[in-house]
């Protein structure tokens, strides 16, 4: 039944794309296989995998760093009232300052490089992971905490077992729309400052006007992500979510 | 655990509670005079009941001992390594993690076969890989139980541990309580409402007043208990109840 209703959409959207491309034109809207056709030429050359790998992987790195040191912070903000004034005006801030300013400051400042592109990215990134994990910090148990600390439980017992438990919805819901919000600024830095990469080629279609190459690129990089999604993240929430009785 | 051996042991072991003043500051501003003068000790192996009116702060008086609250006016003196086990009034496990692993988890140098041995005794061997949220709560109380006989306390505090089961089940866990200790001594403190819980598992009971709590009396249970005959457990019991009751007024 699932699978059925998800093919009927499928299907819906395909019959929309073509009636779409039959209205607008090939030129404003090129059809469903002329795009297919786009996807297999470019990665027979080998281009398609090389674009989606360098920019899958500014995606992996800026992520991680995001998450990382955003969780981090989050955990600090949530637990300690000082550091919760310290840092609010900043998150503030960097939730606030748009998206393409962080990025084109990051080129002015660190040049055209890697490190400029992949820093911009996890500066958008980071204070949303911040908010969230705080959010989950402050609902800590304060009673799992005391049953920790008689138990004299290390740091690192009471961190894995006690608290990022705690934290794991906030974490997933960080993760979840993180990696979206993500990949969508890798695109932008690519175009902006990057010789490579999905966002690069999309630059370049732009200005040749192939709107069959920027959607190729585009359905190909979000199958990518609809994978990763299936694959990685939803097998992941469901171990981490095992303990829970499951519902009738 | 005989008297004289009791008694023999160091004076480390013993467990000083000088407690002066204890008040919380009330959301209201004012403060709240919860501990009062508090004064008792605890030779090694002894096992006593906190037996009060409710909300006279002999939950306060638990968290103090184990160091979850620091303050308050006076001094206690932990047993020797000041190693604790302690049972709270809900089980307190985590829930994400099997009944194996929560009693590991407080206890990572217990062998496995004193594992196994006190899975046995509280009637838990099948039920180690279930998750806490599977268990009734009976069980997450054994579980609670066997986590803070697993680390081997040097002081054992129990913080109404049998409440809101049903009178049944109290019992029987009153007993796998009482097996536990007599297997090996270990001070212990346990906080009560029920007199009856409190004359078969203690050595020696202290009856507090209403906030602010101070011990009124003490009053050392015979032992061995089972020996005593039905009617002097009866008039004990009775002359306790009288006792809280005047506490109450």
């Amino acid at each position: 039944m699932n699978l059925a209703l998800r093919l009927v959409s499928l299907v819906l959207f395909i019959a929309a794309w073509y009636a779409g491309s039959q209205l607008a034109g090939p030129r404003l809207l090129p059809d469903p296989q002329t795009v297919a056709l786009a996807i297999v030429n470019e990665a027979r050359s080998g281009a398609l995998a090389f674009n989606l790998g360098v920019t899958l992987a500014r995606v992996a790195v800026a992520f991680f760093i995001a998450m990382l040191i955003g969780a981090a912070i989050g955990l600090i903000m949530g637990r300690s009232r000082v550091a919760d004034r310290l840092g609010d005006p900043w998150l503030i801030v960097l939730l606030n300052l748009p998206a393409l300013v962080i990025i084109v400051l990051a080129y002015v400042w660190a040049g055209l490089t890697e490190t400029a592109a992949i820093l911009a990215v996890a500066l958008n990134k980071l204070p949303i992971a911040t908010v969230t994990v705080r959010e989950g910090a402050r609902s800590l148990d304060r009673a799992l905490d005391d049953m920790a600390q008689v138990f004299r439980m290390g740091t690192w017992t009471r961190m894995r077992h006690v608290v990022i438990p705690q934290l794991a919805p906030y974490l997933a819901a960080a993760a979840r729309s993180g990696l979206s919000l993500v990949w969508k600024i890798v695109l932008i830095v690519e175009l902006l400052g990057r010789p490579n990469g999905v966002g690069f080629e999309i630059g370049v279609a732009f200005q040749l006007f192939d709107v069959t190459r920027i959607l190729a690129y585009a359905l190909a990089f979000i199958a990518v992500m609809l994978a990763i999604e299936t694959l990685l993240v939803q097998p992941l929430e469901r171990h981490v979510a095992r303990w829970r009785p499951k519902p009738a | 655990m005989s008297p004289a051996g009791v008694q023999n042991r160091l004076d480390k072991d013993r467990l000083e509670v000088g407690i002066k003043h204890k008040s919380y500051r009330a959301a209201s501003g004012g403060s709240l005079h919860v501990l009062g003068e508090l004064a008792f000790s605890l030779s090694a192996g002894e096992v006593a009941a906190l037996v009060g009116p409710s909300g006279c702060g002999k939950t306060t008086l638990l968290r103090i001992l184990a160091g979850l609250d620091r303050d308050f006016e006076g001094s206690v003196k932990l047993p020797a390594h000041g190693t604790l086990g302690m049972v709270f009034q809900e089980p307190r496990l985590l829930p994400w993690r099997t009944v194996e692993q929560n009693v590991r988890l407080a206890a990572p140098r217990a062998t496995d076969s004193a594992l196994d041995a006190l899975f046995q005794t509280l009637g838990l061997t099948a039920h180690r890989a279930l998750y806490p949220g599977e268990l009734s709560l009976g069980l997450a109380r054994r579980v609670a139980l066997a986590r803070a006989f697993a680390v081997e306390p040097d002081l054992l505090l129990l913080d109404e541990p049998f409440v809101s089961l049903d009178d049944a089940l109290a019992a029987r866990l009153r007993e796998e309580l009482a097996e536990l200790v007599n297997r090996r001594p270990i001070t212990t403190l346990l906080v009560t409402h029920n007199v009856d819980e409190a004359i078969g598992l203690a050595d020696r009971l202290l009856l507090l007043s209403a906030s602010p709590a101070r011990v009124l009396a003490e009053m050392p249970v015979k032992r061995p208990r089972t020996v005593q005959a039905p009617e002097e457990l009866a008039a004990m019991h009775d002359e306790i109840a009288r006792r809280i009751n005047q506490a109450h007024l």
